[in-house]
């Protein structure tokens, strides 16, 4: 698979603070790829540092070709990348539909708004209510619908099932693996083990700042005993 | 975007080491010296100017530099003091003394009024709320019939200090200045030391902690804010006796403005920062008041360039260099 | 002739469309400093100055080029809009990681220069500024006589407050514009420009105020000083009204301007200090402000 996305002993820190240790990682085209980690290994960091938010970083970071670098946070999106952060970041002075059409189309092939009321039904039923009198599960579908728009190519998702019921986190899934047949790179992270092991292809594991391994969802059997090592489980 | 921690107007004060404890003694000993000496070369009246504000500046410090809020009102206590004194002294007939005691506490009571309203908000807000104040007292001194309105209250009586030290001789004022000075200064120094100032300092840095470990914080910004007022009409009533004539001038929000531009030129947080950041505008203002380009212009565009590119102020930076770290001055932004 | 509480009807109607006059510039100025503040965080001392400088274009650029009112009405905030921009791209944008504190100094120095340099050319003394021949002259209500100038202004400053409204609260750039108050970095992580955005912002503020002081010139007269008087009393406004909320800012500009007016009918020496008194007696009972979302 042509990597679509290539991390470089990527350092970040937060003020004096050094975080990441030299991240190396590849996610393909079309790839689902998981980071897996304990909590405060860096995995939020590390998408973070990929889209620009966190600007105190070395290292190299590849796009599509293109070195990210140097690219201000205001421009990365357009070289097709998008993040939903943990929080989700749903506006609260915006409606339901102004919080959808916030971001820019920045390529075509994005889907149209019929496709996303479509794979979204309770949006456009809640559109003109103020974006966060959604529940938790809406506002998350909010935060990837209004990406989906834009027709960005790699997705960035930060825990997107934290504290949401089992019947959200299937229904997030089932969007997750819709976006895939669609081609959508997506690199994720993920406490939610037993989630992640149905729709990734590949995974990266994490800790101290660092990738310390990495394994195809097929060699995940072979890999329970170091993956309780590492992540404590 | 970095997220490192804000970097808040306030400066850490000096720590002391040992060297630093003999390098300061020594300045402060030339210090003194110069200021006794200092009538020998400069024209007294001049002197005691610098003096008053340097004393106005250091009394407004302790609020912005130590406890982190910014008054943008400091002109009522400075000029309402100056009012207070300068009434009691004509009009009442009472000694010297007295006067300047009537003058800081009615300084100190409207410091209490003012901070009671004030500290109900923070940052920018209590900035404006002070203005806003301080812009009301204004127009209660235009109005009330003691202060004269626009004339002033004039040729206000210097008089005896303790009964046989005649003020008029402007040899005799300006120790009698400097006295008051010395005193204030010790004040302030004693007061950010004391144990009352750490826990200002404190909630400076962090306000939410310092209320999860139980202190009556608006309690401690009052107690902070009336003590600078009453320091601030210190200095106001000196200025009244000194210059024997009370005005609006000394109320009006353009004051408020002058002493906050001395406080930063000079090195917010710094104990003796806003001195120099007096004698600096003092001097300017009487350099310019001989030609017809006015002083508003030089000191608003010191305001912008001081906030850009010099917000340590003449001492902090002078704490950051290497001179100033090799003689064991330490001073982090 | 009709009295009121012993007041004469045509004196309390006086004072009140004076009140609103008030009220309207008020508003006006509230509300660009409610946007300024909104989202650069930054309190906008020199928003006075802006308002005079607003004037002084205006009288300048029918004394030396001969443009009258209506465009000025236009250019002004133009030109005034534009520097603020300048302003804002070269000097104020290297204060935004620091407290907001500084930004409030900066913008202090920069008011007190402005005013400094048109006082060293222009003197402290007003200069006059006809109204347009157009709006001369005034017309007889029955209850009142209206000034017609005084008439526009009242309508054209509710026009422009609905105008910036709508444009903050029902359009896709104003909802840049409330996203990027909220959270900018994520905002800017969707590929929006949002420094852009924050010069456009304060340019916007600066022409608001620019725009209040064209309008002000016939009924003020145009003098460096009428900025500082002013801003003053926008800062309690604000105070009263909480910086949260665009329609807030403008509401508690006009009720302000108006309980300004009637007091002047009713005990005028307090007329000066009554919004300070307000603004008192708002932090004892509600000290978020009436519509204050936050601190």
């Amino acid at each position: 698979m042509k990597p679509f996305l290539e991390i470089a002993d990527l350092h970040a820190w937060y003020g004096e603070s050094h975080v990441l240790h030299g991240v190396n990682m590849t996610v393909g085209e079309g790839e689902m790829v998981t980071i897996l980690g304990r909590n405060g290994v860096g995995k939020t960091t590390t998408l973070r540092t990929i889209i620009g938010i966190l600007r105190e970083r070395r290292g190299r970071i590849v796009l599509g070709g293109k070195d990210m670098m140097d690219v201000p946070l205001h421009r990365t999106a357009h070289h097709g990348i998008g993040f939903v952060p943990e929080e989700r970041g749903i506006f609260s002075t915006l409606t339901v539909e102004e919080n959808l059409m916030l971001p820019p189309v920045v390529a075509s092939g994005g889907m149209s708004l019929d496709e996303i009321f479509e794979l979204f039904p309770n949006l456009h039923e809640r559109r003109s209510s103020p974006g966060t009198k959604l529940s938790g599960g809406e506002q998350q579908m909010l935060a990837m619908a209004r990406i989906l728009r834009t027709g960005v190519r790699v997705l960035l998702l930060d825990e997107p099932t934290e504290g949401l019921a089992p019947v959200i986190v299937q229904r997030i899934g089932e969007v997750l693996k819709k976006l895939k047949e669609r081609g959508m790179t997506v690199l994720l992270v993920e406490q939610n083990f037993r989630f992640a092991s149905k729709i990734a292809d590949r995974f990266y594991l994490m800790d101290h700042g660092q990738i310390v391994g990495t394994f195809p969802v097929s060699e995940l059997p072979d890999q329970m005993g170091m993956l309780n090592k590492v992540l404590g489980v | 975007m970095t997220h490192a921690a804000q970097p808040s107007p306030v400066a850490e004060p000096v720590r002391n080491t040992k060297n630093a404890a003999t390098v300061q003694i020594a300045f402060l000993l030339a210090g003194t010296l110069l200021l006794v000496l200092a009538p020998l070369f400069f024209y007294p009246i001049f002197l005691m100017k610098i003096l008053c504000f340097a004393l106005f500046a250091c009394a407004f410090n302790l609020l912005l530099g130590y406890t982190g809020l910014l008054s943008f009102g400091h002109a009522t206590f400075f000029g309402g003091a100056a009012y207070f004194t300068a009434h009691a002294v004509k009009e009442w007939g009472l000694p010297v003394e007295l006067g300047i005691l009537v003058g800081v506490a009615g300084a100190a009571a409207l410091g209490l009024i003012m901070g009671f309203f004030a500290i109900r908000r923070q940052g920018i807000y209590f900035a404006m709320i002070t203005l806003a104040l301080s812009q009301m007292f204004f127009f209660f001194c235009l109005q009330a019939g003691f202060t004269h309105g626009e004339d002033g209250i004039q040729s206000v009586p210097r008089g005896d200090l303790l009964g046989f030290i005649d003020l008029n001789s402007s040899t005799n004022m300006y120790y009698f200045v400097l006295a008051v000075f010395v005193i204030g200064m010790v004040v302030i120094w004693r007061f950010i030391n004391s144990p009352f100032g750490m826990i200002l300092k404190s909630i400076r840095e962090n306000e939410q902690r310092a209320i999860s470990l139980g202190y009556s914080v608006a309690r401690y910004k009052l107690g902070a804010f009336v003590m600078s007022a009453a320091l601030a009409g210190l200095a106001g009533a000196m200025k009244a006796l000194v210059f024997q004539f009370a005005t609006l001038t000394d109320v009006a929000w353009q004051m408020s403005g002058e002493v906050i531009l001395m406080t930063l030129l000079g090195g917010i947080g710094t104990l003796i920062g806003p001195i120099f950041g007096a004698g600096l505008v003092v001097t300017l203002q009487n350099y310019l008041a001989t030609s017809d380009f006015p002083v508003t212009i030089i000191t608003g565009v010191v305001f912008m360039v001081c906030v850009l590119v010099f917000r340590r102020g003449i001492i902090g930076e002078f704490y950051a260099s290497r001179l100033g770290r090799r003689l064991g001055f330490q001073h982090r932004r | 002739m009709t009295t009121i509480f012993g007041i004469p009807l045509a004196a309390l109607f006086g004072q009140l469309l004076i009140g609103l006059i008030n009220g309207s510039f008020y508003a006006l100025l509230s509300l660009g400093l409610a946007v300024i503040f909104g989202l650069l965080r930054v309190i906008n001392f020199a928003h006075g100055a802006q308002y005079m400088l607003g004037a002084f274009v205006a009288y300048l650029l029918l004394q030396y080029i001969g443009i009258g009112y209506w465009p000025a009405l236009i250019v002004a905030p133009l030109i005034v809009g534009a520097f603020g921009a300048l302003v804002e791209r070269f000097l104020l944008s290297r204060l935004y990681n620091l407290d907001p504190l500084y930004g409030l100094l900066f913008t202090f120095g920069m008011a007190l220069a402005i005013e400094g340099t048109f006082r060293y050319f222009y003197g402290a003394s007003g200069q006059p500024y006809a109204p347009p021949a157009l709006l001369t002259g005034g017309t007889n209500l029955g209850f009142m006589f209206l000034p017609n100038y005084r008439g526009w202004v009242v309508v054209v400053s509710l026009i422009v407050c609905i105008g910036t409204w709508l444009l903050i609260e029902k359009t896709k750039i104003g909802s840049y514009l409330r996203a990027a108050t909220e959270n900018s970095t994520l905002v800017q992580s969707f590929g929006i420009n949002v420094p852009m955005l924050l010069t456009l912002t304060y340019g916007l503020g600066a022409a608001l105020a620019a725009f209040a002081g064209v309008l002000a010139a016939p009924i003020y007269q145009v003098s460096p000083l009428m900025g500082s008087n002013i801003i003053i009393v926008v800062f309690a406004v604000v105070v009263v009204g909480g910086m949260g909320s665009i329609m807030g800012a403008i509401i508690t500009g006009y009720v302000l301007g108006v309980a300004e007016g009637l007091t002047k009918v009713f005990y005028p020496e307090a007329s000066n200090i009554v919004v300070f008194v307000i603004m008192a007696i708002v932090l004892l009972l509600r000290p978020a402000g009436l519509f204050g979302r936050d601190g």
